[in-house]
């Protein structure tokens, strides 16, 4: 009978089944708007470069080929650089960012840390107003003196004021304070609690914010736009930037072991999307698993400071 | 404030309780926490701080000496307020703000609506397994970076090989070169930037209106409402406050745009510049190529001065309607 009900009670809320059926359609039509660009992308990126001039881009051309991923595989060494510095630099820079915030995150949620309040309003100003990109710009280049230097990609983001908001109010709400008293009765340290009580206890926290961070990392073309002009530290997003209109900074490197002909026949169109998948795929495989940490990051982000 | 934390002091750690610590004592007593907070710190300072500080270029005429950045900032002229002067009196000017505001309003409207309606009609939908699928597709754009999306947009819009331009000739019309085609792009920029945030955009309604106790859907059903009735006297409501909170606070952006859709998207087209510069746009564009620092500082801060001012504007009317919501 209680069972019954419930369902009932979620029954409710529901479109009868007419309605239903026309908003699975308009919804669905919406949704596969989402994804079928990528799908056309890869099968750009599989289509025969002569097939592309002749009848433009098709979702189904005549010739399926791989000859646009045989050509990156064997003279793309640009692409594995920049995905080298990608991989490097979206590692680095979250392990960096996740540390500082949550740390940062801890100490203020603390009500022991006799500057709490203090360290809390410096963080939160920060919120309220932009440096902007010239001043910010002067200050890597002038004063840190980054510019094409890998840190350049990394240091800027390697702190997030909204990733300490999102861990300050998981530690508030999913961490009781008498844990924590209990343990410095037992005679732990305070690095001690955080190491062997806090932290286990906020995996799925900083699990949501590495995943935020690490999207934003390999995402990341705009500092590469402002820091980066040396061929060898460009991240893969903003080789795609600069193979918009020229390929050349991929087929420069190419020409040294290739022969004449094979340099004249390189499919430039598709190599580009070629690119473009193997930027996107890491993404577009991992995402719907990692999809909860996103919501719940969503949700919890919202939480006033 | 200082007595509030010394008292949760007091009542958490009793062995405080004997006397007022000194300065340094205090500073000792903390230093774990202290730790805990210096990378934060030194970030902020470095990245936050120091930048806001070094605005004051925007009242310079900024000039390089290999004497370091502070040296420089110290010895270059000062021009009060003429870099200002001359950004305003460009004629840039007008068309950058006619289009940061314009994209940004249209913005503020369109996802407002969409998200609220793909919310409310999400939380209504029956079979929960398909529900999710959607879900999952439309989040996709929102993780692609624009630099990533411009290759879609290109694939459809490209003048001789776009699919778009194949459908309309092969349907008998002209093709249309659109990135030389100013025109659109309004339609291009507004339907892209709504697009990709879609699926970000609706979570908050849905997952707000799936939390509406179902007690009241009973009773306005026991009442005879229909699903249309159910949906503007039940669940409205319940999305309003939020939705409300929400539009006030994006009030905040509406001098910021997102650099990528507006300039990578539009492929840096010449002749599109018109039409989809903003100020985030133009601050670049003055940067790299007439290496303007002090006017394209001048026009940043302002965009930062106004943003902020919004901010505290906005805030200031939530605190009054719903305190309970307000930012500070």
């Amino acid at each position: 009978m209680r069972k019954k009900k419930h369902i009932t009670a979620v029954e409710i809320r529901k479109f009868s089944a007419g309605t239903d059926l026309f908003f699975n359609i308009f919804i669905g039509i919406f949704a596969l708007s989402c994804i079928i660009p990528f799908f056309f992308i890869i099968i750009l990126s599989l289509t025969k470069e002569s097939d592309m001039t002749t009848y433009g881009y098709q979702f189904w051309p005549k010739h399926f080929v791989l000859t646009s991923y045989v050509y990156l595989g064997k003279m793309g060494k640009q692409v594995l650089q920049s995905l080298g510095v990608t991989v490097f630099v979206t590692i680095v820079g979250t392990v960096m960012n996740s540390l500082f915030s949550s740390t940062y995150a801890y100490a203020i949620s603390r009500r022991d840390f006799a500057y709490a309040r203090f360290f809390t309003i410096f963080a939160l100003i920060s919120m309220l107003f932009v440096p902007g990109m010239v001043p910010t710009y002067l200050v890597v280049t002038q004063m840190l003196g980054l510019q094409n230097n890998i840190w350049a990609l990394i240091l800027p983001m390697s702190f997030g004021v909204y990733n300490v908001l999102i861990m300050r109010s998981f530690f508030k709400t999913s961490i009781p304070e008498a844990i924590i008293e209990s343990a410095r009765i037992d005679g732990a340290s305070e690095m001690r609690i955080f190491r062997s009580i806090v932290v286990p206890l906020a995996i799925p926290g900083i699990a949501t914010i590495s995943l935020f961070t690490s999207l934003g990392y390999w995402n990341d073309w705009m500092n590469a736009l402002l820091y980066i002009n040396v061929d060898n530290l460009v991240p893969l997003q903003y080789l795609l930037v600069k193979i918009q209109n020229n390929i050349q900074v991929m087929t420069s490197q190419m020409q040294a072991g290739a022969s004449a002909a094979m340099v004249q026949n390189i499919p430039t169109e598709g190599m580009r999307f070629a690119v473009v998948v193997v930027a996107t795929l890491p993404i577009a495989l991992t995402y719907p698993f990692f999809q909860k940490y996103f919501v719940k990051g969503m949700t919890i982000g919202g939480v006033k400071g | 404030m200082k007595q509030e934390v010394a008292a949760a002091e007091s009542v958490a750690i009793p062995r405080n309780k004997k006397k007022k610590k000194n300065f340094f004592q205090r500073l000792w007593a903390n230093r774990v926490f202290l730790l805990m907070v210096a990378p934060g710190t030194i970030f902020l300072i470095i990245f936050f701080y120091i930048p806001v500080l070094a605005n004051v270029v925007a009242f310079q005429n900024f000039q390089y000496t290999d004497q370091g950045f502070v040296y420089s900032v110290l010895h270059s002229p000062w021009v009060g307020f003429d870099n200002f002067k001359f950004f305003f009196q460009s004629a840039d000017f007008w068309i950058v703000l006619r289009n940061t505001v314009g994209y940004n309003l249209t913005f503020l409207l369109l996802n407002f609506f969409f998200a609220i309606f793909f919310g409310v009609v999400m939380s209504q939908m029956r079979k929960a397994r398909l529900l999710k699928t959607y879900q999952t597709m439309m989040l996709f754009p929102y993780f692609l970076s624009w630099a990533i999306l411009s290759y879609f947009v290109y694939a459809f819009l490209s003048s001789d090989k776009g699919i778009i331009n194949h459908m309309i000739t092969a349907m008998g019309g002209s093709s249309i070169d659109f990135y030389n085609a100013p025109w659109v792009w309004p339609f291009i920029i507004i339907f892209l930037g709504v697009w990709k945030g879609i699926g970000y955009n609706s979570i908050l309604y849905f997952a707000t209106a799936m939390g509406i106790d179902p007690s009241y859907y009973d009773a306005a059903m026991i009442d005879g409402a229909s699903k249309w009735q159910q949906i503007k006297n039940v669940t409205l409501p319940h999305i309003l406050p939020i939705a409300t909170l929400m539009l006030i606070l994006n009030i905040g952006g509406i001098f910021r745009s997102d650099f990528g859709l507006f300039y990578l998207v539009p492929r840096n087209s010449g002749s599109l510049i018109d039409i989809t510069q903003t100020f985030d746009t133009y601050i670049y564009r003055a940067l790299t190529t007439t290496n303007d620092i002090g006017m394209s500082t001048a026009a940043g801060l302002m965009q930062s001065v106004v943003g902020a001012l919004l901010i505290f504007i906005t805030n200031w009317i939530v605190r009054r309607k719903q305190p309970e919501s307000a930012l500070f």
